[in-house]
């Protein structure tokens, strides 16, 4: 359990985080920022205290397929030292080094290409699967949206690994209830979403997707029988005020104004 | 399959997948280890990214269905986790063209090779026989990369004896002959090679080259060869758009061919409203040997 003091530290790099991201997609004129302000925390858990993130085969894996939330992917993996401040500053322009979405690079710590939704779930299975035949020590998390749900490939996975009981697997849902066009229980709706996970054999834990306390918990507390589930609850566009819960900040890229608005109140 | 056996049993870091397709076929590998062998289900694109999450683990992954659940159902799948990362793995698909019959459209092949021969990394290859294909699969193994191989049904012609030496991107010329070069693929090749004999009956001499790899496509040989006839055809059973036929057009235009080419594969007025066996598809596409001959020979005498 952190001490009061260890939690602000995470919460200090979850803000540093999300001003990175402001930058990245204020001076690119970038979408989602919604999106990838609402996985920051979670990001920041798995980099900063869960993950083994050696070089070697017994790393652990991370997808991130919600690939448009890459921003605060490529921030956090800057703030490991994954990537340069240089290659930071590539993001999304002509001639530059890193996409709008992410590709595979296992030296800057990217496991796979994503982007289109509803293929991470499949890769990690894959990825659980060999871990498991070859004995290995690691374990495989891969983050995917609610919106991301709607696909039919995603519950093809959540079958497969339910029936095969692979418990190296932890899946992360980002459940801000929000997709690219509205809410998600307009659109299509989700709910019983854990019962859904459960019926098909997965272990799942609800937890508040914005509090370091509660998803240390969660993390800390797998099962070792059936996949995981996290379903986070969290708030699309956190830490900004006027694009919390605003759909409008799926694809938004704040302007000038906007831009000095958001960056106060990081700061402050 | 017996290749594919054996080397399942040596090489631990072999992945056989099938989405509940091919009934009988994979008792063998189940006998040897569960643990390497998995019928994933009717779930076509979960297949293709957990072959993309165990390749990207180290292994080398065989995928199983008829051809268009296996590549045209997950083509997304196979197009980013497979093609694009570039990844060790193979997709065995069954039932080339018209192969499945009175099953019906469902279930016919005729878009494969123009998806498959766009993606990067692909390499596409078309077996001609069962030893073609037994030839294939021992190159298979030791191929590092995205490998897309077109079977045709149990049963179909042979051309060879025994398994061939084939190379991957190399045209293979079964017979030569001054006046016709015939570029064919798949179970075309051995329908080519008997048009080949009939127009050698009439004078004609002609020149057979099994095109067993589309993708890399050897333009220089393709047209080499060309140049050095006064009429070129293609036979495939595909589509006519998008196929062998395209790929020799394009070569044949850039290179300023001149003489008399024509393209013959499975065109889509032809689909409608047509049952029948294979056989019996083949006839109404003018893909049989007499067909092609008779075509051939029209062709040859306009010239």
């Amino acid at each position: 359990m952190e001490t009061r003091s260890e939690l602000l530290r995470y919460e200090e790099t979850a803000r540093r985080v999300r001003k990175s991201v402001l930058d990245m997609i204020h001076k690119t004129r970038s979408p989602h920022i919604g999106p990838s302000f609402s996985v920051v925390e979670i990001l920041v858990a798995l980099y900063f205290r869960h993950l083994n993130t050696s070089s070697g085969n017994d790393r652990d894996r991370f997808i991130l397929s919600k690939g448009h939330a890459c921003p605060a992917l490529y921030a956090v993996l800057h703030e490991k030292g994954f990537i340069s401040r240089e290659e930071l500053d590539g993001f999304a322009v002509n001639g530059g080094t890193l996409e709008q979405h992410p590709v595979r690079d296992p030296g800057r710590a990217i496991e796979a290409s994503t982007g289109s939704l509803g293929h991470g779930l499949s890769i990690a299975a894959g990825m659980a699967l060999a871990a498991r035949v070859d004995r290995g020590e690691y374990r495989v998390y891969v983050l995917l949206s609610d919106g991301e749900l709607n696909e039919g490939s995603v519950w093809e996975a959540v079958m497969f690994a339910g029936h095969h009981r692979l418990h190296n697997l932890i899946a992360l849902v980002d459940y801000n209830r929000m997709q690219a066009l509205g809410r998600t229980r307009d659109i299509i709706g989700l709910e019983p979403l854990g019962e859904k996970w459960e019926a098909f054999g997965w272990h799942v834990q609800e937890v508040d997707g914005h509090d370091f306390g509660a998803l240390f918990d969660a993390l800390d507390s797998l099962s070792g029988r059936k996949p995981n589930v996290l379903i986070m609850h969290t708030v699309k566009g956190k830490g900004v005020s006027f694009m919390e819960n605003d759909v409008l900040w799926h694809y938004r890229s704040p302007d000038d104004n906007e831009y000095e608005r958001a960056l106060k109140e990081l700061l402050t | 399959m017996k290749r594919l056996l054996e080397a399942y049993r040596d090489d631990r870091d072999l992945f056989v997948l099938t989405a509940d397709l091919g009934f009988k076929l994979f008792d063998g590998f189940e006998a040897e280890s569960r643990e390497r062998f998995y019928n994933v289900g009717v779930a076509e694109a979960n297949m293709i990214g957990i072959a993309a999450g165990l390749s990207l683990c180290g292994k080398n992954v065989y995928c199983y269905s008829i051809i268009p659940f296996l590549v045209m159902r997950p083509f997304e799948q196979v197009r980013v986790d497979i093609a694009y990362h570039g990844l060790n793995v193979k997709l065995v698909g069954v039932g080339g063209g018209f192969t499945y019959g009175c099953e019906g459209f469902t279930h016919f092949a005729l878009e494969d090779l123009a998806l498959m021969c766009s993606l990067p990394n692909m390499t596409v290859v078309v077996p001609a026989d069962r030893f073609e294909a037994e030839s294939v699969a021992a190159i298979s193994l030791q191929h590092d990369g995205p490998m897309y191989i077109r079977l045709g049904g149990r049963g179909g012609p042979v051309i060879h004896d025994k398994p061939p030496d084939l190379k991957i991107g190399r045209p293979m010329v079964l017979r030569e002959g001054r006046d016709i070069a015939l570029f064919a693929t798949g179970d075309m090749v051995h329908s080519g090679m008997r048009v080949a004999g009939m127009l050698s009956e009439q004078g004609i001499g002609t020149t057979v080259v099994n095109m067993h790899t589309l993708k890399p496509f050897d333009a220089e040989f393709v047209s080499g060869v060309a140049s050095a006839h006064r009429a070129v055809f293609s036979m495939e059973e595909h589509n006519v758009r998008g196929g062998l036929g395209s790929a020799v057009a394009e070569v044949l235009a850039e290179s300023g061919f001149s003489g008399v080419f024509r393209r013959f594969g499975i065109r889509e007025e032809v689909l409608r409203g047509v049952v029948g066996g294979a056989d019996f598809l083949r006839e109404r596409s003018g893909l049989t040997p007499q067909r092609l001959y008779e075509e051939i020979s029209v062709s040859m005498a306009e010239a």
